[in-house]
């Protein structure tokens, strides 16, 4: 039989430590089964979160050694050989063991303004594939919150998680934003409340989308592109204009996006 | 003891499709209300339906209706059914669909860019709203968002223990903890809305989560209402089979819908063997006649392999006994064949990168290996149709922890449709039901400290079983003698065995603290396991008969006796513990002009 050696980390807000354990381990096995088997045997109180094992609700995002991954679609065979080391997210508060507290997510979720769609008619709304699918994509999002996790903005940068939503949010206000039926205007608070500016676009949020969303191409990319559009207004538009043109250097020139 | 305490006028317990769709509608109404979930907000297993909500909308198929969808839903059910459950979820279940784009939902489109609707088994006309395969997920998420934009309370990772009385009988609240902390709440309320989903939790091979642990359907039974039709319990036919680990998982019926099919080790079609009297006329007697239908349903008949769940699901038990099944003990589904690998990756991606990641197989070049799964139960809390209201005044149920709306076997994509259109429905019952109350609720406060005691006991006890153990032997139990084929003596056994069960949770030690700890919250939800299995079992000896969801080997027809009744269970001593007592329960008088839809020949 063979057997795999999980560190796994354990403790709660005021400190904790590794725990080795030695399972058995089968074939087609994924990490959340060996979690599972550890709680089991020989540590009933071992807390993790899970729910529909199979990658559809996004309950069970930890760090497996040193990445975000669902624990349910992490299979041990495609894991390096040896060791496997599994701590909580690291961007959120610890509550137990795996367990984070991702309440900030919830708090970013209750500050976005609803849809916003004209009365439907008595036949229902009309609406073409081609004009749904931009937003299904971003409504694929589970919320396991590794994005949020992974995002350096407020990995390591508690005081950031005032005034900055996060990739999931920002795929969120995307989603509104090209919904066909949605009238509502959030570019303002995008901006200005949400931080957009602070993502510069290195894409971390991307890679570990379990969904494979490309958050940051279709998402966050054509929201900072809304949002500049919205901020133009004419007189801002001829102070930037005039600015350029006696101000421009090589320097200037060579931060110019491509048109 | 005093404990943090919350008053509300609506309590709903439970926050899946069902409890988020009654919570809207009592906020709407202006009342207060909170949800209370085992989880966090939007990871109910509602995530898990893929394929769609069944609706009589008759955007792909004209001719459809709501008097076709209640037959689908009454011959689905073998005709065991609440009719008037299943006459109001055909006639609501387009309102509610359209409802759910007001609130941001996005579903598939037609050509004309109306809602598209897919093909299901048991369902006349191409019927499920859907979003590929992933239509759980947008309702639970429409219905969240929705939720959130009101400001609606969530009480999320409470469980639960017991639901509280007041001196008048009236439900007046509950007491729950808190996962993380452990610390103990208690919230009075007018009426409460239990839409707690279902309990296959208690089988071994099971597309249920940890959640499934029937706590709705127990403390229903625990306050004094009826569970009724528990034995009905359906196995999906097509769970993945391996490896070991996702034993279980579901894989949609959207795969046959959208052509694949059943194949043995032979290579044989062999649902064509399997078509029941009932579904003759309407079923296809050749490959070629059942291949038509996909792309026109007035070219050919359907093919077998949309028969409904419980005819699929007995067949494929059937091939493997017969030696005719795949390596790991199913059978085959074959869409790769069938369909371009574009095509599968655009209708069924949840599906595709299901099977490449967990199980190495590339669903658009393989056939996927599957067999039947615990996956819902038709039994639930007895309720009246139209306010969803239990027999104990201020009780309420809704989704799958109540009963009725099924009958004997659901018909796939009524699920979700039966979350939002009853949802709805309980929360209306629950808010009429406040406005006519009268004086303020009060929790008898023996009862809480009671619960809240029995709940620490595990933590007290200097010996006692790992409550991993006792889940383990009960699913493997419940699986050998409760499962797809039943018979009388296993039966027997399995009522005994349940009552070694009970004394073995009496002796469960816990060991660690109470903040977030997966061993005491097992063993707190293990009395809700054991209550709804004896239900399970003693419906099934007494059930003499095979229908629907309910097949004996030792009687394996349908009886025209059996026909009539529901079989009812009831605890006289309103405990966990207590001795269960189990009536007949006569089934609703249909009135002429929906009887006249059944027999009409479609």
């Amino acid at each position: 039989m063979a057997q795999v050696t999980m560190r796994v980390w354990r403790g709660d807000a005021n400190g904790g430590d590794f725990e080795r354990y030695t399972v058995e381990q089968n074939e087609g096995e994924v990490v959340l089964d060996v979690i599972h088997r550890i709680q089991a045997t020989e540590a009933p109180d071992l807390a993790c979160r899970w729910n529909c094992k199979a990658g559809k609700c996004g309950s069970c995002a930890a760090e497996i050694n040193g990445k975000p991954r669902l624990m349910c679609m992490t299979r041990l065979d495609q894991l390096p050989e040896g060791e496997v080391t599994v701590t909580p997210m690291r961007t959120f508060p610890i509550i137990r063991d795996l367990v984070t507290d991702v309440s900030f997510n919830f708090q970013m979720a209750a500050k976005v303004p609803a849809l916003l769609p004209p009365p439907m008619p008595a036949e229902g709304y009309r609406m073409y594939q081609e004009d749904v699918e931009r937003s299904q994509e971003f409504r694929k999002c589970i919320e396991c919150f590794m994005c949020q996790d992974v995002c350096h903005v407020i990995r390591d940068h508690e005081e950031n998680k005032a005034h900055y939503a996060g990739p999931r949010f920002f795929i969120r206000y995307a989603e509104l934003e090209m919904h066909p039926l949605d009238t509502n205007d959030r570019r303002d608070l995008i901006r200005e409340d949400m931080g957009l500016g602070y993502c510069n676009i290195t894409k971390c949020c991307t890679e570990v989308c379990p969904e494979h969303i490309k958050i940051t191409d279709n998402a966050i990319i054509p929201l900072k592109e809304r949002v500049v559009d919205a901020h133009y207004d004419p007189v801002a538009w001829l102070g930037r204009k005039i600015r350029r043109r006696t101000k421009r250097s090589a320097s200037d020139a060579a931060v110019q996006p491509a048109p | 003891m005093t404990y943090e305490h919350h008053d509300y006028d609506v309590l709903i317990i439970g926050a899946g499709g069902a409890g988020l769709r009654a919570a809207i509608e009592v906020q709407q109404r202006g009342l207060r209300v909170a949800v209370i979930t085992k989880s966090l907000l939007g990871k109910a297993h509602t995530v898990m339906a893929e394929g769609g909500m069944a609706a009589a909308m008759g955007n792909v198929y004209p001719e459809d209706n709501w008097q076709v969808h209640f037959r689908d839903t009454m011959r689905g059910g073998k005709y065991l059914n609440n009719y008037r459950m299943a006459e109001l979820h055909a006639k609501e279940a387009p309102e509610r669909v359209q409802e759910l784009e007001q609130w941001g939902a996005l579903f598939d489109r037609t050509k004309d860019g109306k809602i598209s609707q897919r093909d299901f088994g048991g369902h006349r006309y191409a019927r499920l709203a859907h979003v590929g395969d992933r239509t759980g997920l947008e309702l639970i998420r429409t219905l969240q968002q929705k939720v959130v934009s009101m400001g609606t309370d969530v009480f999320m990772e409470h469980k639960v223990l017991t639901l509280i009385h007041d001196s008048e009988g009236r439900v007046a609240g509950c007491v729950a903890y808190q996962r993380p902390t452990g610390e103990f709440v208690t919230f009075a309320a007018k009426a409460v809305v239990l839409a707690t989903g279902g309990a296959g939790r208690s089988w071994k091979f099971t597309s249920n989560s940890w959640e499934g642990t029937g706590d709705g359907h127990a403390m229903a039974l625990w306050a004094g209402a009826e569970l009724i039709d528990m034995e009905c319990i359906q196995f999906h036919p097509t769970g993945m089979v391996w490896p070991l680990s996702v034993r279980g998982l579901l894989v949609t019926e959207g795969v046959r819908g959208d052509g694949g099919v059943l194949r043995n080790s032979e290579g044989q079609r062999f649902m064509f063997n399997y078509v029941a009297d009932m579904f003759r006329a309407e079923t296809a007697d050749s490959e070629e006649e059942a291949d038509k239908w996909y792309d026109d349903h007035s070219a050919g008949r359907r093919p077998p392999e949309l028969l409904p769940r419980d005819e699929v699901a007995r067949a494929i038990n059937t091939e493997v006994k017969a030696g005719r099944g795949s390596p790991h003990g199913g059978v085959y589904l074959d869409i790769g064949s069938r369909r371009s690998a574009e095509f599968i990756r655009r209708r069924l991606p949840s599906m595709y990168h299901q099977f490449m990641e967990l199980a190495g197989v590339d669903i658009t070049k393989e056939s996927m290996e599957i067999g039947p799964t615990c996956h819902y139960i038709m039994g639930g809390v007895k309720v009246d149709a139209d306010t969803a209201a239990t027999s104990v005044p201020g009780l309420f149920a809704a989704g799958e922890v109540a009963g009725g709306m099924h009958g004997a076997n659901r018909l796939g994509g009524n699920s979700l449709s039966d979350l939002i259109v009853f949802g709805r429905r309980a929360g209306m019952g629950a808010a009429d039901f406040v406005e006519g109350y009268q004086g303020s609720p009060r929790l008898d406060e023996a009862a809480v400290n009671a619960a809240v005691e029995e709940s620490l006991a595990p933590f007290e006890r200097e010996e006692g079983e790992n409550p991993y153990d006792i889940q383990r032997d009960l699913q493997e139990m419940m699986q050998a003698n409760v499962g797809i084929i039943r018979t009388r003596s296993e039966l027997e056994y399995a009522i005994s065995e349940l009552d070694s069960f009970t004394e073995r949770v009496k002796n469960i030690k816990v060991k660690g603290g109470r903040a977030y700890n997966p061993g005491w919250n097992l063993a707190t939800d293990l009395p809700a396991m054991i209550s709804v299995s004896k239900c399970v079992a003693r419906g099934a000896v007494l059930r003499e008969e095979s229908r629907g969801g309910h097949t004996r080997e030792d009687f394996p027809q349908a009886s025209a006796e059996f026909a009539t009744f529901n079989f009812a269970h009831s605890s006289p001593a309103k405990r966990w513990d207590g001795e269960i007592v189990t009536e007949r329960s006569a089934l609703l008088e249909m009135p002429g002009e929906l009887k006249a839809l059944l027999e009409e020949g479609h």
